[in-house]
């Protein structure tokens, strides 16, 4: 990998709902072959911070870069997880439709996906031991299961760089093995990886490095480094900083105009 | 919308009662009895015939196709509000030029349909109202201002053969040469819009989110989208009526939705449905008593809705209880089995078979019911019947021991794993036993260390037993067959 570019860098992110900033002057430069989770408390931005990134929410200030570039030019190296709820799971769509949905980033318009496209998804199924389930309608399978779909649409989608919206959120002890095994070869073939996690005590096993954020970055590092109590402290303890406050203040002063 | 509807039809009655020219049915255009009207309407003699059935079938086609994205996308309610949206758009294009122009009408009512669903759109983003608020307020708004548009051309001196009333209520009949090919035009590019654009549907509306981040133009799609459907209501307009339009977008997909799992079918289902409701709309209005035809082809598709309710083969009412009673049937035996295996289990399997008598004091039953269960079981291959004694057959034998070991196991597992007391189980047992998949009990086996006793004390049937003595292991949850 003689990538000059970090995977991802961020400049002065700020994202604001309804005037109301959620996320503030992100500064980040994220390193190549890292599995990184993102933890913090509810309503820390974790969620904003990577739909930000890609550009799936507006940004008040700042830039985003992938390997150098804007999103818009890089969108076929980033792949994702969104959470999994953000979709109806009645939906009339089998797996591997949805793991086929990994691929159409590369197809672009107007083409359809082809027999490698098929082959490449039912791999991707194998990794995440669900290929025996790829005729399935999707609002036949466990959590555990649908969770696993999404995950097999990322894979499919051969990124560089993934981000991951609470994968562990409600899955089995067995589905959270084979995710974690899953991440981990992706990392170990040099890939990046942010997944948002929100179970401390995992958070420590599972990834190299962790971003502590509330509303801003408390913290950036080597887990060994950043997993203290002072640190977890300052991300989880009085949710009232002044941070925050200011910020309902913007929000009403936004609302009130 | 049911309101505004029966509000509609209750305008339609008043009018039909009073104004025989008002109600307007294909049939007024030819006046002889049905059977003949029949033959009229199969052999296509008549020009309007023909275009009040092309032109059924081409909006039933463009609606279907469109309304299944609006059903799945859960925009069903956009779909009524920018039907009645279109209405003061309607009525400009007629004031355009004074006649009705069909493109002038398309033009300005999709001009109308579309400010709309951006009004619907802005109210909700901009104030703290939802949605479902701002589609009531923007359906009304126009449709107030669209009634009062057409009921003040119909004033003008030119204005009363305008026809514009055929929108409110439909009539396929009224439709011209032009209207048709514009009806052509429009449903052909949605077709082709369809087709070349379904994989960028599919994704979009499964998973937006997903989908921007793979750089799909969602917003793009979301209004090409929006386009299509403005204009497919507006060429729908003429033979459904204002009031009745999104029922053809809405109840064709809903019924697709409910007979199959893939959106691709349940696009091509649509628009058959969609097609089969337009075709009998046009027919009945012609053959039938003077009815106007939306309402007709709503009925329609209604019928073909309650027929996928009720005999839908997966999610049906019809197969859903289907399934529940065999369900019930399968656990009545096995319980039965259950019973037969207590009772010789009482004499350490010293004897063969079990009386009838012994069967109907053990489940506290009458004999004939234990005749009943008996018969039952003989019916299913899993006993014989011999005298008044029932003998296991090989799988009923089989089928027994595994219901008692998955009994037995799930009460040893609540106990020693979920630490729930011994005489809190048997209930929760009595309904698991049924359902234990084969894997599973290997699992419980191999977790509770192959324990050999249930919690209170009874033996758990081990493979060997239940296999006769041969411990070779039949996969699967036995059907009870």
């Amino acid at each position: 990998m003689s990538e000059p570019y970090a995977p991802l860098e961020i400049h002065d992110l700020t994202v604001a709902y309804h005037k109301k900033p959620v996320l503030w002057g992100v500064d980040l430069v994220i390193e190549p072959g890292r599995l990184i989770g993102i933890v913090g408390p509810n309503g820390a931005g974790k969620s904003t911070l990577i739909k930000a990134c890609m550009g799936l929410l507006p940004l008040q200030s700042g830039w985003v870069k992938f390997f150098g570039e804007s999103f818009h030019k890089m969108a076929r190296r980033v792949g994702y997880v969104p959470q999994r709820e953000s979709v109806d799971w009645d939906f009339p769509v089998n797996v591997m439709d949805v793991v086929l949905m990994g691929r159409y980033g590369r197809l672009g318009l107007l083409r359809r996906p082809s027999k490698a496209d098929r082959i490449i998804a039912r791999a991707c199924l194998e990794k995440v031991h669900l290929l025996p389930y790829a005729n399935r309608q999707i609002a036949n399978l466990s959590g555990g299961q649908q969770q696993r779909v999404f995950l097999a649409r990322a894979l499919a989608q051969e990124a560089d760089i993934y981000f991951m919206d609470e994968p562990f959120a409600g899955v089995d002890a067995a589905t959270e093995a084979a995710i974690i095994a899953v991440l981990r070869e992706l990392r170990d073939m040099g890939k990046t990886l942010l997944v948002v996690h929100h179970d401390l005590p995992t958070a420590r096993q599972y990834f190299d490095d962790l971003l502590l954020l509330n509303m801003n970055v408390v913290a950036f590092g080597k887990t060994a480094e950043v997993f203290t109590a002072e640190l977890l402290q300052k991300t989880y303890g009085g949710r009232l900083t002044i941070l925050s406050e200011v910020a309902q203040a913007l929000g009403a002063h936004g609302a009130s105009r | 919308m049911s309101r505004t509807a029966s509000r509609a039809l209750l305008i339609l009655l008043v009018a039909a009662a009073t104004s025989p020219v008002e109600a307007a049915g294909v049939r007024e255009f030819v006046s002889s009895d049905w059977s003949t009207q029949i033959v009229r309407f199969l052999t296509l003699q008549d020009a309007s015939v023909r275009f009040a059935l092309i032109g059924s079938v081409l909006l039933g086609l463009s609606c279907g196709l469109l309304g299944s994205f609006i059903v799945v996308r859960k925009m069903a309610l956009m779909g009524d509000a920018l039907s009645h949206a279109v209405l003061p758009g309607v009525a400009i294009g007629f004031l355009w030029n004074m006649t009705k122009d069909p493109l002038a009408i398309l033009i300005g009512a999709t001009i109308a349909g579309l400010l709309g669903t951006f009004l619907v759109s802005a109210i909700s983003r901009t104030t703290r109202l939802k949605e479902d608020a701002a589609l009531g307020l923007v359906l009304a708004t126009f449709f107030a201002i669209g009634i009062c548009l057409v009921t003040m051309i119909q004033r003008l001196p030119t204005g009363n053969k305008s026809g514009l009333d055929k929108f409110l209520f439909g009539q396929a009949a009224a439709l011209s040469a032009e209207d048709i090919t514009l009806m052509a035009l429009v449903t052909t590019i949605a077709v082709v819009m369809v087709v070349a654009f379904y994989k960028e549907l599919l994704a979009s509306s499964f998973d937006p989110g997903f989908s921007r981040s793979i750089g799909l133009p969602t917003r793009w799609i979301h209004h090409g989208l929006m386009l299509l459907l403005t204009a497919s209501v507006v060429i729908a307009l003429q033979a459904v009526g204002v009031v009745l339009v999104s029922a053809m977008l809405i109840t064709p997909a809903s019924a697709a939705y409910l007979l199959t799992d893939r959106l691709h079918r349940l696009v091509v289902m649509a628009a058959a449905f969609g097609v089969g409701a337009g075709m009998a709309g046009a027919f009945l209005s012609f053959v039938g008593p003077s009815l106007p035809t939306g309402p007709l082809m709503v009925i329609g598709a209604s019928a073909l809705f309650s027929a996928a309710f009720l005999f839908g083969p997966r999610h049906g009412v019809v197969a859903r209880w289907m399934l529940r009673r065999r369900g019930a049937a399968r656990t009545q035996r096995e319980n039965t089995l259950k019973s037969m295996f207590h009772v010789m289990e009482a004499t350490q399997f010293r004897t063969e078979g079990v009386t009838l008598h012994d069967l109907a004091i053990r489940r506290r039953e009458t004999i004939d019911d234990a005749q009943r269960l008996g018969r039952d079981l003989v019916r299913h291959g899993l006993a014989t019947l011999s005298g008044d004694a029932l003998y296991f057959t090989p799988p009923g034998r089989k089928r027994a021991g595994e219901i008692v070991r998955n009994h037995r196991l799930w009460e040893l597992y609540l106990t020693q794993s979920a630490n729930i007391a011994a005489d809190h189980v048997h209930e929760d047992a009595e309904k698991i036993e049924h359902i234990l998949g084969e894997s599973v009990v290997r699992d419980l086996e191999r977790r509770l260390g192959y324990a050999t006793f249930d919690p209170h004390g009874r033996a758990i049937p081990s493979a060997r037993a239940i296999h006769g003595g041969d411990a070779r292991r039949e996969g699967g949850n036995g059907t009870g067959k």
